[in-house]
């Protein structure tokens, strides 16, 4: 039942903000109600075994009996830490858009929290059907978010993003279907979709002859997913989705919705097609390198701090791929912490750029420079952020990073050699930003804010301290005891590395 | 002496290829015309062709059915004119127009 | 006491000054940021002594005193403990990183008291030296790659200190990019050794390093080690990537003594030193270390030559007295690498912060032509600087005559050595004396020419006490490893640096062969001899040139014009790399983002959607409107349909 409660606590949030009559308490609702449904998730967390690679709290019901589809849920230590991080970063989303969404405050915060059902349920759901259908409800709040409460271009930004995702996951939904189909094989005469099942399956692969079923479901349900990550070169719907989303919106995009592409790779990819992830491995990988050293070059000449943090996104959501594809234990446990440290580095960096573009209205890097000044703690919350970016150590990034061009060594030397270039971009584009917006004379709008009685640069409020310690903290928590968080994860990672072949995710009853 | 009986001799053959020719003149007065009387006109052409049908096969096959069904038509084809002219007469007096181009008030 | 309770206040110490100092930031009070920073480190030394003491009453054997906390991460194979491991050579590395570090903070309070930033200035130093500490304490190569980045770290914020300025800022950032682009090969580098031995620890590296020589250039290990020297060329600022160090004396002076110059510079040296029974079956690694310290020692000293900027000197000469150290771990005297490493720690720690006092007493004036005639106002900032002049050009019996002759020494006597190393060393040599005399002869004698608004004058004893502490050590630092020919003349006096590291240090395999390389002690004398005399002539002819012939530098650079030109703009390296690769890498991100995201891969999804637009206008031209058409719709479908059906 925890699983449940704590996939539909937010949607009963969504409701009850939706019918509060009092507008000025409403975001206390929300902030409640969220940090409440952070409290289920600890529950989760202290209940879940770490020694077992075995699906834990697992929930089975009948929906659909006709079509063996059921109401599935079960965690295991991949799931478990995108689900923390879900449950992490929506009070933090909350407190942050407190000054910065002030219209339609209700149909925003019914927005987040079904946001936040679709994404914890596709954290969860085991079954095919049920995933898909999270996935989908996944979008329809995002499109909301970013077509109400985004910028000038939202209504272009939306429909790409749109756009771009369902194409793909409409070629997952008939990748499923055709598993389904299959499916009585295994169950002895009925057809399922329990994921369970589809594990079962062991569809066979033929290399070489690109019209088998296994690799034509591998590259259907792998295009949802890479759209989703999104690899170069389908990550063009990033950028604009980014700028043109509010500060809670690029938020919980970078800092979770993106993670559902990885999850899917671990999830249904890899263990469901392992021949022929193999196979094509190297196709993952080279749009992953790619992926990182382009993001980073374009990063750097991008006139605009989000769009630079968006295309970062798409250089640090290469290293997650090259990870997952390497199929090694440093690649994918590592691939597998830095979707958290992303989630938190990357989800931090919006914050910081929110909290600016709250004050100056303005994006333009030029237009900065010298606001280390005005703005000191500001500066030292961006400027250790930006080192969780770059992956210096002692910070989260390093850890994962690490890990990750360990993988893609014993992968191929090439590789690690390719995508270690990342590292020196990655800092070149962060520093010069860094640089130009903080640094150097006093820039035009930090001017202007001087002259201006009423448009003043104030430094943090408490609330923004209170938005951004969680995070700095958990910065160097990770950083410093990285063994405490993956403890959690490396046994269900390691155990699908082993048996990927023969994957069998067992439930709690079936052990 | 040529043998003319295939002229003389009238086989249901004659007429139903005479009822498929009223058809087809009654098809193409429906496509191609725009003057609303003129369409109703055809529609009855078409009409009558399909009686004229019926009771070849009424006749040929010796039974009564489709004598029966050419009443059913020709009361349905009066009643649709009835109520077809009737709505042509009170467009007219409307609009003083009968070419259908003049009414597309509901294309999209 | 309990070593892992030393251990930890001694590198614990720094990081409780810097959140001290780093919690209020804001404060000016430069007193209470300074005593904390400083108490902070001096603690450290403390530490480092007692551990020091330790090692030395603990039996030779024994020197080894590991402390493992936690463990860090683990992942299938890979294990890292967060250990540290205090031995004769990180022992020695600890007191001279605390113990010049003390001297430096307090100097730094001294020197910094008018500036506002002045608690982050010593929360930002409190940090280097914890990081520091742990580059050089880590028992694995990862635990020290993460005092190695936090080194680089700290140097970008103090290096920027001063952000206001963009020139400065934007030294900070070269710095850090720079030392990233070595941080990038020393990744791979690890993961090379990972890969061959399977751990990372160096202890367990050293044990593992196979004994015999690996020939080929793409051996696991020469690869390895080659890759780990190209991140200590980052961070050691050796060709190619020195060109961040000149830059970085954008900093406060006392962080330029103390990172750019006494230890933060010498992480590179200290790295190869550590892992010395790997470099030595790589002799390919060695003979590019060797060359490349040379060319660099040779190379600096030259643009040294013709800077006037006081630190700029002193930068280009701690960029050729690197490549000294590099000359001699590349033809495997690692223990003299390590000596030159103090001394130059102590005399070139020295130098650098006399510069800070004459910058201050000069109010901010850094350019050397503005000064001359500085001896009668700052007599101990002359004195102590005279010291520290007179060991970096290698007179005997300063510590740098010492220390600078065993690398020339070993640089032709080693098997790996070779006479031209040799003979770069000793050029090296007289360049050095030569600007530094010409640095001399400008800023503290002949004729004043200081501006008559600027009135020069001595700096505090808070500035003068670390001067004359580190001016002492300069001279007596040399004699605990007085080689062999000279003790012998001198009645036995043990080399105790030699003795001390020896357990340590790993013989090159072609020394066992033939037991002492064939070389007399006449030559060692004969060589000793030859570069003292160019030293001395090149100061003279320095002294003279500068002080006696007004003229005779303006004439000189003139009759070698185009060449003058080409070093005093630093070889146009600078220029050579914006235009080779920043440049390039700039405009062609700009020209990838708009020919394939703007151009291709929007506009391929911009047809892709004209396509479906396309479809959905010709189906929506079938509904028009007209029954008329939907009619010959069904009649077009009803004779289709039939004609289908009866003519099949």
């Amino acid at each position: 039942m925890l699983l449940s409660l704590l996939i539909f606590l937010p949607i009963v949030l969504a409701l009850a903000v939706t019918a509060w009559p009092q507008k000025s308490t409403l975001r206390y609702l929300a902030l409640a109600g969220s940090i409440l449904e952070f409290v289920v998730s600890l529950f989760v967390l202290i209940q879940f075994d770490q020694g077992s690679p075995a699906l834990q709290l697992v929930e089975k019901r009948v929906w659909v009996e006709r079509f063996g589809i059921s109401y599935f849920l079960g965690i295991d230590g991949i799931s478990l830490m995108l689900v923390m991080l879900t449950t992490f970063l929506t009070p933090i989303i909350i407190l942050a858009s407190w000054k910065s969404i002030d219209e339609r405050v209700k149909g925003f915060h019914a927005s987040l929290f079904v946001l936040q059902t679709a994404m914890l349920g596709s954290f969860l759901a085991m079954d095919a059907i049920l995933f898909y259908t999270f996935w989908e409800l996944s979008l329809i709040p995002m499109y909301f978010m970013v077509g109400i409460w985004g910028g000038a271009r939202r209504i272009y930004a939306t429909i790409k993003f749109f756009i771009y995702t369902m194409a793909g996951s409409v070629l997952m939904l008939l990748a499923i279907i055709f598993m389904m189909r299959l499916t009585p094989e295994v169950t002895g005469g009925s057809i399922s979709s329990s994921i369970l099942d589809f594990y079962k399956l062991q569809i066979p692969f033929i290399a070489g002859d690109f019209f088998t079923p296994q690799t034509l479901l591998f590259f259907a349900f792998a295009l949802a997913f890479a759209i989703k990550v999104p690899m170069f070169p389908l990550h063009t719907w990033l950028p604009d989705a980014h700028v043109e989303a509010p500060t809670p919106g690029s938020v919980i995009l970078a800092g979770v919705m993106l993670k559902m592409g990885p999850y899917g790779f671990i999830r249904w990819v890899i263990p469901l097609f392992p021949e022929a992830s193999e196979h094509f491995s190297w196709l993952f990988i080279g749009a992953g390198v790619v992926g990182i050293i382009y993001g980073a070059l374009v990063a750097m000449i991008q006139p605009d701090v989000k769009k630079l943090i968006a295309y970062s996104s798409v250089s640090h959501m290469g290293y997650i791929v090259i990870g997952l594809f390497t199929m090694n234990s440093y690649g994918l446990n590592g691939g597998l912490y830095q979707m958290l440290n992303h989630g938190i580095s990357t989800g931090a960096l919006f914050l910081l750029i929110g909290m600016i573009y709250e004050r100056t209205h303005s994006r333009e890097i030029s237009k900065y420079g010298g606001l280390a000044g005005a703005m000191p703690f500001f500066t030292i919350a961006f400027v250790i952020v930006t080192m969780s970016s770059i992956a210096v150590p002692m910070t989260n990034g390093f850890i994962g990073e690490f890990l990750i061009l360990l993988g893609s060594y014993q992968y191929s030397p090439w590789v690690a050699a390719l995508s270690v270039t990342g590292v020196i971009l990655g800092a070149a584009y962060m520093l010069w930003m860094v640089k130009r917006v903080f640094f150097g004379p006093k820039g035009e709008l930090v001017l202007a804010a001087e002259k201006d009685p009423h448009h003043h640069l104030y430094d943090l409020s408490p609330r923004e301290v209170l938005v951004l310690v969680p995070l700095i903290l958990l910065i160097f928590w990770m950083g410093l005891f990285p063994n405490q968080f993956m403890n959690y994860s490396k046994t269900s990672v390691d155990y699908l590395i082993k048996n990927k072949n023969q994957y069998m995710l067992l439930g709690a009853g079936e052990r | 002496m040529p043998d003319i009986s295939i002229l003389t001799t009238i086989t249901p053959n004659h007429y139903l290829v005479l009822s498929a020719c009223l058809f087809m003149i009654g098809v193409a007065g429906v496509l191609l015309r725009r003057n609303l009387i003129v369409l109703f006109m055809s529609i009855e052409l078409m009409l009558n062709a399909v009686n004229l049908s019926f009771v070849t096969f009424s006749h040929s096959f010796g039974k009564v059915d489709g004598q029966v069904m050419v009443f059913f038509v020709m009361t349905i084809a009066a009643a649709e004119a009835a109520v077809g002219l009737a709505l042509a007469v009170s467009i007219f007096k409307r609009f003083k127009e009968v070419n259908i181009r003049f009414f597309e008030h509901l294309k999209g | 006491m309990n070593h892992q309770l030393l251990v930890a206040i001694l590198i614990l110490s720094p990081l409780i000054g810097f959140l001290l100092n780093g919690v209020r930031f804001k404060h000016t009070n430069y007193i209470a940021a300074g005593a904390i920073a400083t108490t902070a480190v001096f603690l450290s030394f403390v530490c480092s002594v007692l551990l020091f003491m330790d090692l030395v009453n603990a039996p030779e054997n024994q020197r080894t005193i590991a402390v493992g906390f936690y463990e860090w991460f683990s992942v299938d194979k890979f294990t890292i403990n967060v250990g540290f491991v205090v031995d004769q050579i990180s022992s020695i590395m600890i007191l001279i990183i605390t113990g010049v570090g003390s001297l430096i903070h307090l100097f730094s309070i001294g020197y910094m008291h008018h500036d506002k930033g002045v608690t982050k200035y010593f929360a930002y130093l409190n940090l280097f030296v914890f990081n520091m500490l742990l580059l050089v304490l880590g028992d694995s190569l990862l635990t020290m790659f993460v005092g190695w980045e936090g080194v680089g770290l700290c140097s970008y914020l103090l290096i920027g200190f001063w952000f206001n300025d963009a020139a400065k800022a934007a030294a900070g950032m070269k710095a850090f990019i720079t030392n990233r682009v070595g941080d990038a090969a020393f990744i791979i580098g690890m993961f090379i050794l990972f890969a061959t031995f399977g751990t990372l620890n160096i202890h367990e590296l050293n044990a593992l390093a196979p004994t015999t020589m690996e020939a080929s250039w793409l051996g696991a290990v020469t690869l390895g080690t080659l890759m780990l020297f190209i991140g200590a060329t980052g961070k050691s600022a050796q060709i190619p990537l020195y060109v961040w160090l000149p830059d970085a004396m954008a900093g406060p002076t006392p962080v330029s003594a103390l990172i750019h110059a006494a230890t933060m510079v010498t992480a590179g040296v200290y790295m190869i030193v550590r892992l010395n029974p790997l470099f030595v079956v790589a002799p390919n690694t060695m003979m590019v270390i060797a060359v490349i310290g040379a060319a660099t020692a040779v190379m600096a000293a030259t643009i040294g030559l013709t800077q006037y900027d006081i630190k700029k000197v002193l930068a280009y000469s701690t960029v050729s007295q690197l490549g000294y150290m590099f000359l001699a771990v590349g033809v495997g005297a690692f223990g003299a690498g390590m000596f030159h490493l103090m001394t130059h720690a102590f005399f070139k720690a020295l130098m650098f912060l006399g510069s800070g006092s004459v910058i201050h007493g000069m109010h901010e004036e850094q350019d050397i032509r503005k000064m001359g005639g500085l001896k009668k106002y700052m007599p101990i900032t002359h004195i102590t600087f005279l010291l520290g002049w007179l060991a970096i050009i290698g007179m005997p019996p300063f510590s740098g005559f010492f220390s600078k002759d065993e690398i020339l020494w070993q640089a032709y006597s080693s098997p790996r050595g070779h006479v031209l190393l040799w003979v770069a060393g000793a050029i090296g040599a007289g360049l050095t004396a030569f600007y530094m005399t010409r640095l001399m002869a400008l800023t503290f004698w002949g004729t004043s020419r200081v501006d008559k608004h600027v009135h020069p004058h001595e700096s505090g004893s808070l500035m003068t006490i670390p001067l004359i502490v580190l001016a002492i050590l300069s001279v007596i630092g040399g004699w605990v490893g007085i080689p062999h020919v000279i003790s012998e003349s001198f009645g036995h006096i043990p080399n105790y640096w030699e003795h001390w590291l020896s357990p340590l240090m790993t013989k090159l395999p072609e020394l066992a062969e033939n037991a002492h390389g064939g070389h007399s002690a006449a030559e060692e004398w004969a060589l000793m001899g030859i570069s003292v005399s160019i030293a001395s002539i090149s100061a003279l002819t320095a002294f003279v040139m500068y002080l006696k012939k007004g003229d005779a530098p303006k004439k000189f650079v003139e009759a070698i014009g185009p060449v003058y030109k080409a070093v005093y703009n630093k070889y146009f390296v600078d220029e050579f790399y914006f235009a080779s690769i920043i440049n390039p890498l700039v405009t062609g991100s700009r020209n990838l983002w708009y020919y394939v995201d703007v151009n291709v891969i929007d506009k391929a999804t911009y047809k892709a959607t004209d396509l479906v637009r396309g479809g959905g206008s010709f189906v929506r031209s079938l509904q028009n409107g007209n029954m008329q058409q939907y009619a010959l719709y069904i009649i077009a479908g009803v004779a289709i349909t039939l004609s289908l059906v009866l003519m099949r």
